[in-house]
């Protein structure tokens, strides 16, 4: 690879560490502000005695329910992800492995790429009519629903590849010796793929519980996930500075548990396709 | 490892020749497949993958074989309708038949009494609307100064980033990790975090400017640098992501090319603008497409930060959809312009595999 010496590589050293730092700051920022009183908030003071006050008044206080939306996320984010797990990983097998007709299988591989460009909220209209027709309007069972379609193209596409890397000999290896096409696929095939749906079930419950766009439309105060509870304290006539400051750091948790545990898969699957 | 592939998938043969001489063929041919020739080698070793598949059908009493039995093979005679299904009746149900519903909304104008939906027809006042509706295209132009603004200068930043970290010899595994924080944050979060950053008078921003010697500066508030704001947060977010994969592109480069450059004496400038950039063309083209696409559908974070103001200097087609949607509740004519905005995407994404092709190709 490149080298670099002399002064371009301490040129270089000062910009990877300028980079790094601008990454960082504002989380740090922000983390800082949390931990102040809102008056000391207001005044700019950079050094005060931290305070858990905001973090308390987030979780417990009368006034919100952010436990209770955490919760409604946490339902969201793991059920949508399992469903869009079993779903898409049983397409994409098919479309890998099976023969299809043409038509079906281009036109279902290209109707998902659309649906994966178009804004959500072009759908989230006709959405909210559909669900107040059969009166979901406002459950988490419709949330869902949608968290899993708007996971599915990339669920499908992601394990198309992982199935596609397979050699095809395996499973018919298998099949010859007597395995059903379904054996080979649970049997077999399933448990070479794992690394592809640990990396695909990450980012969909990321995806998940990052949604907002649609969560915002289709929930009531009762069925709010963490995004849509955030939203509402800066839109308050007043505006609580540190609550929202403790309320983001709480939200960013899962993704920072994610970054450390799941490192390898969320890269893998970012990157994959895109380097080939 | 060819000859391999092709004695199993060779037509009709395949079912003649025995598993077990693939198996042979095929082991130790692929480095990275370790794990299925270890399977082969079982097989191999006279342990026949029947045995798995009696062990899925050997429940304890007869009678419950017999059902599972028969449920599995209900699975496997039509075992393309049991995987595919699913997802095609997910996508009619909750992409189709809402885009049908588009189509008819488009046509009508729709209200609420009593609790009932009340549709009239609609098509020609719409259509009007949409003829005259000026804020429609101050948030088509706003959608494209921010995609092409914000994916440009991601491109830039992300590529420097990803040769400058590559060339490093520590600190490889450390930046990575950094990096990825952004991609995942929750876009709301996001959005508030800045949002307390830009405050005129008390934010971070601010401090700086000031302490650099300089008037504060209206950074959400003002008309003319609104946009610019809303980028810059763009900009934050999603450079890591355009590295992530740019990175890994240049990670995957062939490092012969490289040091023959130096060799004959290539300057560092020369090793990076005529063989790295070239050579990561493929890479650059998709990381801008992704952003791209991910840049038009942009709504959270300025919904937080300006919900389109002030005035409608940073209205997005999204935050109008919504706007119409669901604060002017004008559901007919939002979809309308929903439809308008399904097509140009269609178009859009003609266009841009006319042009994959076409870099292909050359």
């Amino acid at each position: 690879m490149l080298v670099l010496r002399g002064y371009s590589r301490l040129i270089g050293i000062f910009l990877l560490t300028l980079s790094a730092f601008i990454i960082v700051a504002p989380f740090l920022w922000v983390a800082l502000q949390s931990f102040k009183y809102e008056i000391q908030i207001l005044q700019g003071t950079w050094f005060t005695e931290p305070t858990l006050h905001n973090y308390v008044d987030v979780l417990w206080s009368q006034r919100s329910d952010f436990l209770k939306n955490v919760l409604n996320s946490m339902i969201v984010a793991g059920v949508s992800t399992i469903c869009v797990l079993v779903v898409g990983t049983l397409a994409a097998y098919s479309l890998a492995r099976l023969r299809w007709k043409r038509w079906i299988a281009a036109g279902f591989l290209a109707w998902t790429l659309v649906f994966n460009m178009i804004p959500p909220l072009t759908l989230v209209g006709p959405w909210f009519l559909i669900f107040r027709e059969i009166g979901l309007l406002q459950s988490l069972f419709a949330l869902v629903l949608t968290h899993i379609t708007l996971n599915l193209p990339m669920t499908v596409w992601m394990m198309m590849a992982y199935f596609n890397e397979l050699p095809r000999d395996i499973e018919e290896a298998a099949m010859v010796d007597g395995c059903r096409r379904i054996d080979a696929f649970w049997r077999v095939s399933l448990p070479l793929v794992a690394p592809g749906l640990i990396a695909a079930g990450v980012l969909a419950f990321v995806f998940s519980w990052n949604e907002f766009a649609v969560a915002l439309n289709l929930t009531s105060r009762a069925t709010a996930t963490v995004p849509v509870a955030i939203a509402q304290f800066s839109q308050q006539y007043e505006v609580q500075n540190g609550q929202m400051a403790a309320a983001s750091v709480l939200s960013t948790i899962p993704a920072l548990l994610l970054m450390f545990f799941g490192q390898k898969f969320i890269i893998q699957g970012l990157t994959m396709g895109a380097v080939k | 490892m060819k000859a391999a592939a092709a004695l199993a998938t060779g037509g009709s043969d395949y079912c003649e020749t025995s598993s077990t001489r693939i198996c042979l063929a095929r082991e130790g041919a692929d480095e990275k497949n370790r794990q299925y020739s270890l399977w082969c080698r079982a097989c191999a070793a006279g342990a026949p993958s029947a045995i798995w598949c009696q062990l899925m059908t050997s429940a304890e009493s007869p009678a419950a074989r017999r059902a599972l039995g028969s449920i599995t093979d209900l699975l496997d005679r039509h075992i393309g309708w049991f995987t595919l299904g699913p997802a095609i009746l997910l996508l009619l149900l909750l992409t189709v038949y809402p885009i049908i519903n588009v189509v008819l909304m488009a046509g009508s104008s729709i209200h609420f009494e009593a609790g009932q939906e009340v549709w009239k027809f609609a098509l020609w006042s719409n259509l009007r609307e949409l003829e005259h509706d000026r804020i429609f295209r101050v948030a088509l132009r706003n959608t494209a100064i921010y995609a092409v603004a914000s994916v440009l200068i991601e491109m830039a930043l992300g590529l420097g980033l990803a040769i400058l970290v590559s060339s490093m010899r520590r600190m490889k595994g450390f930046m990575r990790t950094l990096l990825i924080v952004p991609i995942l944050l929750p876009p709301v979060a996001i959005g508030s975090m800045w949002k307390l950053m830009y405050s005129f008078d008390f934010g971070v921003m601010n401090q700086v400017v000031t302490g650099l010697g300089f008037q504060p500066v209206n950074w959400l508030g003002s008309t003319s640098l609104a946009l610019i704001s809303v980028i810059i947060v763009d900009v934050w977010h999603w450079t890591p992501f355009v590295f992530l994969i740019l990175f890994a592109a240049v990670e995957g480069l062939p490092t012969e090319v490289i040091e023959a450059a130096r060799i004959d004496g290539a300057r560092t400038y020369d090793i990076v603008f005529k063989i790295i950039i070239p050579l990561l063309k493929p890479a650059i083209i998709v990381a801008a497409l992704f952003r791209t696409i991910l840049a038009f559908k942009v709504f959270d974070e300025i919904f937080l930060l300006t919900s389109g103001g002030p005035g409608n200097s940073t209205e997005v087609v999204s935050l109008y959809l919504y706007q119409v949607f669901f604060e002017q509740n004008q559901l007919g004519y939002g979809a309308l312009l929903s439809l308008a905005i399904i097509t140009a995407t269609i178009v859009f994404i003609l266009i841009g595999y006319r042009v994959k092709s076409a870099t292909e190709a050359s």
